[in-house]
């Protein structure tokens, strides 16, 4: 009795996750773990400050977090280019279409794939997901949409990239595990399979509508290789290419900014292209990080 | 709990799978299922059309593919474009670049997650883990033109803030241009694949984690591990399958340097060194017009991707790993 008594409570002591030891590891964890939050967070915020500082203090001051004093003449000149806000409407309407276009498609093709009693079902699924695995590559997905005619045009934006098949086979397994009664009883009631998709299955599938329409804008703002490939023509630049050309070359060209009595502040504009093409992500980011993580998992679970 | 060890796994025998309503002529399945064929229809044409007919477009590696010659009627030339880049200056180049970017990927930017994860599980206080996680995946979001427009404002010779900070770390007054400097390319491109992939890579394992038993932590703690071994002995074991599965994953990409990247940090300095396969099928194809000659390339590239994750695939079972197939 008398052994036991004395070795519980010392054996707790050591062992116990309040240690000396353990509280050393804690605070090297948290030291670090906040470092890398830091050097994720911290370029973004300089150039938000950058973006709105002037171009003498760009050139002279090496970091910081707040300008001097607040200057907006980037925005002012980038805001006066025609090529800017030809690409940024560009941007925002092919973006918006195309989201459309993919939800669309994805949201009807995965519903009659969940749907484990159709005959082919598994068929095209092993086709979708051979996809994943062999891909034609650049040229000959260039050469199809050549032979469409769609060089050139926005849908090359779109339509190549219309359902994304990791999106399509989380969509499926979303759908099989709706409670099957109530697509019986919208049947009994006189309801075709396309009558239950519309009126049962998608109002009940607004969260993960809402979730892969913001993963489907995400991925059409952020796309720079089907621009790239598909439009040689500089009047239907997007967004992510006036910030490639901006940067790599001299903004006033890039803008082709007809007034050349003013001279862009060159730096300044670099900082502010990078901010206007990054808002829209960040404006959306909660909305979208309410629902990845999940979006993820279901995406982890196998057939 | 209790229910847990009242039905232990095996007793569970796998079901067999339900019978398929009986077998009905296709003529009486296509007509009773019209409406979901219907609905399938948009998107088989999109997998045909976008996915399917670019492999059937294949071939044309194996022509002297000529616009207006078309499919049908360009030569057929054979192995002539493999041999052409196989016997050909820039293939020992390219391979070369590819790989050493592969296994920096693998050394670095596959590992980081895992232990980033495992940190993360660590932290006890709630609030801190969910705002470093929300903070550490957002770059995940930002598009490549973004992560290569910050580089260049960072590391610019003139204005940037890293190249001024190397500047007073290694006591040198020359401006040194990171971004045209073969030598700093690899170090670059890795570290925006970093600061871009490790956030959004720890997801797949924190979910792993979160299914681990507690009382196995528990049981490691009563046997007197601490720390590090309840991480090596607990933690890592249940987090191996997971990972297993994403090394498959990230084998069949080991020769996708990712276009987009790779071709935003090229410059006409570094191209040595920083062209890769992807990049060079652009520019061979598309900037070049031998439409040919690149598909061969791309298709070495794909049929090598194919081979590398059934290979790896098969490598996880031999070891006693469940694959992904």
């Amino acid at each position: 009795m008398t052994t036991m008594t004395e070795t519980k409570p010392k054996q707790l002591a050591v062992n116990n996750n309040s240690s000396a030891g353990s509280r050393v590891f804690d605070t090297l964890n948290v030291v670090a773990l906040v470092g890398l939050a830091l050097i994720t967070v911290l370029p973004l915020l300089y150039v938000l400050a950058a973006s709105f500082s002037s171009e003498p203090e760009i050139a002279s001051r090496p970091f910081f977090l707040w300008p001097e004093k607040i200057v907006t003449e980037a925005y002012e000149y980038i805001f006066a280019t025609p090529t800017f806000i030809r690409s940024l409407l560009t941007t925002v309407v092919v973006t918006a279409v195309g989201m459309v276009v993919q939800v669309m498609l994805t949201f009807t093709m995965a519903y009659p794939l969940a749907k484990r009693y159709l005959p082919g079902r598994t068929l095209v699924l092993n086709l979708v997901i051979f996809t994943m695995v062999f891909s034609g590559g650049m040229i000959p997905t260039y050469l199809v949409v050549r032979d469409l005619g769609l060089l050139d045009s926005y849908w090359a934006l779109i339509l190549p990239l219309a359902i994304n098949p990791f999106y399509l086979i989380i969509v499926k397994s979303f759908f099989q595990e709706l409670p099957q009664a109530l697509e019986e009883a919208a049947r009994i009631d006189g309801c075709n399979e396309m009558g239950v998709f519309f009126k049962i299955v998608l109002p009940l599938s607004k969260p993960i509508i809402a979730t892969f329409s913001l993963f489907y804008a995400v991925a059409i703002w952020n796309d720079y290789m089907s621009p790239l490939l598909y439009i040689t023509d500089s009047n239907k630049w997007t967004l992510q290419i006036l910030v490639r050309q901006l940067i790599a070359t001299d903004p006033a060209a890039a803008l082709s900014q007809m007034d050349r009595t003013w001279v862009p502040p060159e730096q300044g504009v670099k900082f502010a292209i990078i901010v206007i093409a990054t808002l829209p992500i960040l404006f959306f980011y909660p909305f979208l990080q309410k629902h990845f993580a999940k979006g993820v998992l279901i995406g982890g679970v196998k057939e | 709990m209790a229910t847990d060890l009242a039905t232990p796994p095996k007793a569970a025998p796998k079901a067999k799978k339900p019978k398929r309503a009986d077998k009905v002529p296709l003529g009486t399945a296509v007509l009773r299922y019209r409406w979901l064929y219907l609905m399938l229809l948009p998107g088989v044409a999109y997998f045909v059309i976008f996915k399917y007919l670019p492999m059937y477009g294949v071939t044309i590696a194996f022509q002297d593919y000529l616009p207006f010659l078309g499919y049908s009627g360009s030569p057929w030339v054979g192995l002539k474009h493999f041999e052409q880049l196989f016997s050909g200056p820039d293939f020992a180049r390219l391979l070369a670049n590819t790989l050493i970017l592969a296994a920096l990927h693998i050394l670095f930017v596959f590992t980081a997650p895992v232990i980033v994860a495992l940190m993360l599980n660590e932290l006890r206080v709630n609030i801190l883990k969910r705002s470093i996680q929300s903070l550490i995946y957002i770059p995940h979001f930002l598009s490549w033109t973004i992560v290569a427009a910050l580089t260049y404002v960072l590391f610019a010779a003139d204005f940037g803030v890293i190249a001024a900070w190397m500047r007073d770390l290694l006591g040198d007054t020359t401006k040194v241009d990171y971004m045209a400097q073969e030598q700093w390319f690899r170090e670059i491109v890795i570290l925006q694949q970093l600061w871009k992939m490790t956030g959004w890579g720890t997801i797949i394992y924190l979910a792993a984690l979160a299914g681990v038993d507690p009382n196995l932590y528990e049981a490691a703690r009563m046997d007197g591990a601490g720390r590090f071994r309840q991480m090596w002995h607990v933690t890592l074991p249940a987090i191996r399958p997971t990972v297993v599965v994403m090394a498959i994953l990230a084998s069949g990409n080991l020769l996708d340097s990712g276009f987009e990247q790779i071709w935003l940090m090229t410059t006409s300095l570094n191209r040595e060194v920083a062209e890769v396969f992807d990049t060079y099928v652009y520019y061979a194809g598309v900037q070049n017009g031998n439409f040919s000659y690149s598909t061969a390339v791309g298709l070495f590239k794909g049929v090598a991707g194919v081979i590398l994750i059934f290979g790896s695939n098969w490598l996880a079972k031999r070891m006693g790993q469940r694959g992904l197939f």
